[in-house]
């Protein structure tokens, strides 16, 4: 039932968009696509869309929520973008979950998709030499039809704002620290995924209240079928079988990360601005928090902290699984 | 020499085209068969793709369902039209998304070196169990009317219903059935003996029927006519956990190259580098010698079968008790060692080189070694991030400090939810000194009333607390001190915890740490006995002891 009422509040709300450019003819069968919502994200987006161009996504199916940062522009301009935009409210759209799941239910239908925010970076286990079709022709076979990547917070030596981020930057020369081993798991038993926290926003904004830690567990590569649903951002999937993408016996599943690019100078005026606009989950509690965290002139980083070396390391920390992949 | 190459293929015909092109460069006849389910368009654009090719020839179109007889049929086919070629001496059975990783002048030479042999693998169905669903002798004994990939409960019931009832075939007299890859190289006399064989309709007959008989046709046939086989592929081809062939991508490369193996199956359709640089000549040449490819596939499997033990992760949640591994590494857990002696953590730290932490799961923090703040994985002193998940904390870090043994100290009831987690876990190795917490009441300055409830629960909980590391359940190491011992030889319980943790190192021992301070101890054991308790240590241990113990040891550390 929750999964009709999703999907009749994505039709609702997805009606509401208005194309900019729609390029959704050239899709071609067996096409993996990549859906996103952003709001003035220009400084972001040039290195977003070449790494996932260069994992080997065809087509990419955009939302912008009121930019006036020429992103919307620009994102327009691009010959693999199909853009729609709306000044709707985010939260009200779910956070943005209504209008993909509407584009998803129209465009990608026995599609494979990543659906993510700008600053989110897909890294699975041979991702440098084998691109994503290699995977997903895999999980084909293996007749799995998701995939999850936890939400890993990379974050810089100091404080986010010490070097200034530029477009088409990588951004993980600057935020390449990590938390290796402080997350914590529970098992939903309503819809079968797991609730991953932890990291270092735990650790520095909520160590004294854990429970309202960001949630890090998502399911981003999806073989969508007309009538999935994401049900809390890309935590959560409907039907609840999409959600059951880890080994109850002791055994690995395949399984990849959402390197977080969150922390890096664009996000101090996004957090002034968010505050303001209270769009985002739980009324922006976690943008509460890092304003707080900012203007102490916070980093992340101690001694514990790890530095990125690429998958092969997120491997052996355990972070990652190849599940049976070689 | 001549070799000619069978190639089935049903799809990726771009590669396929290319694969063709390399078989007949070096001067092999190349005989392709193309799916029957291949639709008419794609199959003659792919044919005329190869027009100008003089040595490549399409042969006659069988519908190839996995699993069945269309399979054998198209290879027989193939098979005679390569043996018209007089020149012929050699058959190679491929595929269009094998790739040659040698030149075949490196095949054609191990091939003279072994005359009359069939590499072919065949293993007697009788003696060896083999792969998928189980079935051995019965793919030769039993029907199969149902496709197994995609009508699988059909085909699982219709098995099931056929050995309820006893339902056989008889095989054909003189068979012996054999099993083994479906990727081939036989010689000339053989091929032509199997397609000559005055039985041979008989034998079509029944293996039309037997289950996935490129399996087992030649594989059954080359054990009857045969001069010499060689049980074993020159095709390096391996299945992984879901029974699909396994792919190889660029980044084997070297692998393949170091496997010496004369072709690979299969090839992913993207990896362009591998249809780039292969074939190559061998490095050191010499017969196929996959171990190392075959290796990292068993690796592979290993972890998605069993896992890393003591991982916890977003694709490994093992339920209770089908961890493979609780925790990742051994590690210490010592209850009372340090109300025995104050400095304990440092001198085992010390002693044995490893991180030996004060009380981690202290009720008001967390006491991490050498005061630190943070420990490895980035787990940090927040006893309410902590208390979130105790166990994660745990697990976390003996994960994260792999390679670094860690200790740490408890008090009971410090640990209780995580008790029977610890009891069972065989990395775990325990010392307890019962009782040991007295020592710090009794130099607690607060009434007695309140360190007489304080000694109640302490007592109560260290009870169950042993009841459970003492239970047929436990599995972790526990070593049991009692506390009168441990005062009067305080020397036995330091190389008791040595032996239990691990051996020190060579070297001189560092100077043993100092007893707690004892002289309080007897005056309050007999306020709780006179309180209607049953104190920590009995009390005939109790009236030896006018003058509160102290040893020899500890009086020379002061």
């Amino acid at each position: 039932m929750t999964r009709r009422r999703l999907l009749w509040r994505a039709m609702r709300q997805g009606r509401r968009l208005r194309p900019v450019a729609d390029r959704t003819a050239a899709i071609r069968p067996g096409d993996i696509l990549l859906a996103v919502v952003q709001r003035n994200e220009a400084v972001r987006l040039p290195y977003f869309l070449d790494w996932y161009r260069r994992l080997g996504v065809a087509h990419v199916l955009a939302v912008d929520n009121g930019s006036d940062d020429g992103s919307r522009d620009w994102l327009a301009r691009q010959p693999d973008v199909s853009l729609w935009t709306t000044p709707d409210s985010y939260r009200s759209a779910r956070f943005g979950m209504d209008w993909l799941t509407h584009l998803l239910g129209r465009h990608a239908h026995d599609h494979w998709v990543v659906t993510v925010d700008p600053d989110e970076f897909l890294v699975y286990p041979f991702h440098d030499t084998r691109p994503l079709a290699a995977l997903t022709g895999w999980l084909d076979a293996a007749r799995a039809r998701s995939y999850p990547a936890m939400l890993l917070d990379m974050y810089p030596d100091g404080p986010v704002d010490e070097r200034p981020y530029r477009a088409g930057d990588d951004p993980f020369e600057t935020a390449c620290w990590f938390d290796a081993a402080n997350y914590t798991i529970r098992p939903n038993p309503v819809h079968g995924n797991l609730w991953i926290q932890g990291g270092p926003r735990a650790r520095t904004m909520f160590a004294d209240r854990p429970q309202l830690a960001p949630s890090l567990n998502k399911i981003p590569l999806v073989r969508w079928r007309r009538g999935d649903v994401y049900a809390s951002s890309t935590h959560l999937l409907l039907p609840r079988g999409l959600n059951r993408v880890w080994d109850r016996a002791g055994g690995e599943r395949p399984a990849g990360c959402l390197l977080h690019a969150k922390f890096l100078s664009p996000m101090v005026a996004k957090v002034a601005e968010e505050v303001e606009r209270g769009e985002h989950f739980a009324g922006g509690r976690e943008y509460r928090a890092y304003a707080e965290r900012l203007a102490r002139g916070g980093g992340f980083r101690t001694p514990w902290s790890t530095r990125f070396a690429g998958w092969r390391q997120l491997e052996t920390l355990g972070l990652i699984s190849r599940g049976g992949w070689a | 020499m001549t070799i000619g190459v069978i190639m089935l293929t049903h799809a990726d015909f771009g590669r396929a085209a290319r694969v063709a092109r390399i078989w007949a460069a070096q001067g092999c006849p190349v005989a392709i068969h193309v799916d029957a389910r291949v639709p008419r368009g794609t199959f003659e654009g792919f044919r005329d793709a190869l027009a100008d090719e003089p040595r490549v020839r399409f042969t006659r179109r069988f519908g190839c369902e996995w699993g069945t007889w269309g399979i054998v049929a198209a290879t027989l086919a193939a098979a005679r039209a390569l043996l018209a070629d007089a020149a012929v001496d050699h058959v190679y059975l491929a595929s269009g998304s094998c790739l040659p990783l040698r030149p075949v002048a490196e095949l054609a030479a191990h091939l003279a070196e072994h005359p009359d042999t069939d590499f072919i693998e065949s293993v007697s169905a009788a003696d060896v169990g083999w792969t998928v669903a189980g079935l051995n002798e019965e793919r030769f004994t039993l029907w199969f009317p149902f496709a197994w990939r995609r009508r699988r409960w059909l085909f699982d019931r219709s098995v099931e219903l056929q050995r309820r009832l006893g339902l056989r075939r008889r095989l054909p007299e003189g068979i012996a059935p054999h099993l083994g890859a479906q990727w081939w190289c036989l010689t000339r006399q053989t091929l032509q003996a199997i397609l000559a064989d005055p039985r041979r309709a008989e034998f079509e007959r029944h293996f039309r029927h037997v289950w996935i008989p490129d399996e087992s046709y030649f594989q059954t046939l080359a054990r009857r006519h045969a001069r010499r086989i060689e049980s074993r592929s020159l095709t390096l081809a391996k299945f992984d956990i879901n029974g699909r062939p396994h792919l190889f991508h660029d980044d084997h490369a070297a692998l393949l190259r170091q496997s010496n193996c004369f072709v690979a199956r299969k090839i992913w359709p993207g990896a362009e580098r591998l249809y780039a640089e292969f074939p190559a000549p061998a490095p050191r040449p010499g017969p196929p010698d996959p171990e190392r490819i075959e290796q990292l596939f068993a690796r592979a499997e290993a972890e998605r079968r069993s896992g890393r033990p003591g991982l916890y992760n977003q694709a490994r949640f093992p339920r209770k008790d089908a961890e493979n591994g609780k925790t990742a590494a051994p590690y210490a857990v010592l209850q009372g060692v340090a109300d025995l002696f104050p400095e304990a953590g440092p001198w085992l730290a010390r002693a044995t080189g490893h991180t030996v932490h004060g009380r981690l799961f202290h009720p008001g923090r967390v006491e991490f070694a050498n005061g630190d703040r943070g420990a490895p994985g980035g787990l940090c002193d927040s006893p309410a991030l902590r208390d979130r998940d105790r166990r994660a904390f745990l697990t976390n870090l003996i994960w994260a400090a792999r390679g670094q043994r860690q200790a740490f100290m408890t008090r009971p009831g410090e640990t209780e939810d995580l008790t029977w987690f610890i009891a069972t876990d065989p990395n775990a190795r325990i010392v307890v000194v019962p009782g040991a917490w007295v020592l710090a009441l009794s130099r607690a300055p607060r009434p007695f009333a309140e360190l007489r409830s304080r000694a109640v629960a302490l007592q109560k909980a260290e009870d169950a607390q042993i009841a459970i590391l003492t239970s047929a359940h436990a599995k972790a190491r526990v070593r049991i001190w009692p506390l009168a011992e441990a005062i009067a030889a305080p020397e036995g319980v330091l190389g008791g915890i040595l032996d239990e943790v691990g051996a020190p190192p060579p070297g001189p021992m560092a100077p043993p740490p100092r007893l707690a301070d004892t002289s309080g101890l007897p005056h309050f054991l007999r306020l709780l006995r006179d309180s209607g308790l049953r104190p920590p240590v009995p009390t005939d241990v109790l009236r030896a002891w006018p003058r509160p113990a102290v040893s020899a040891a500890a009086r020379a550390a002061r």
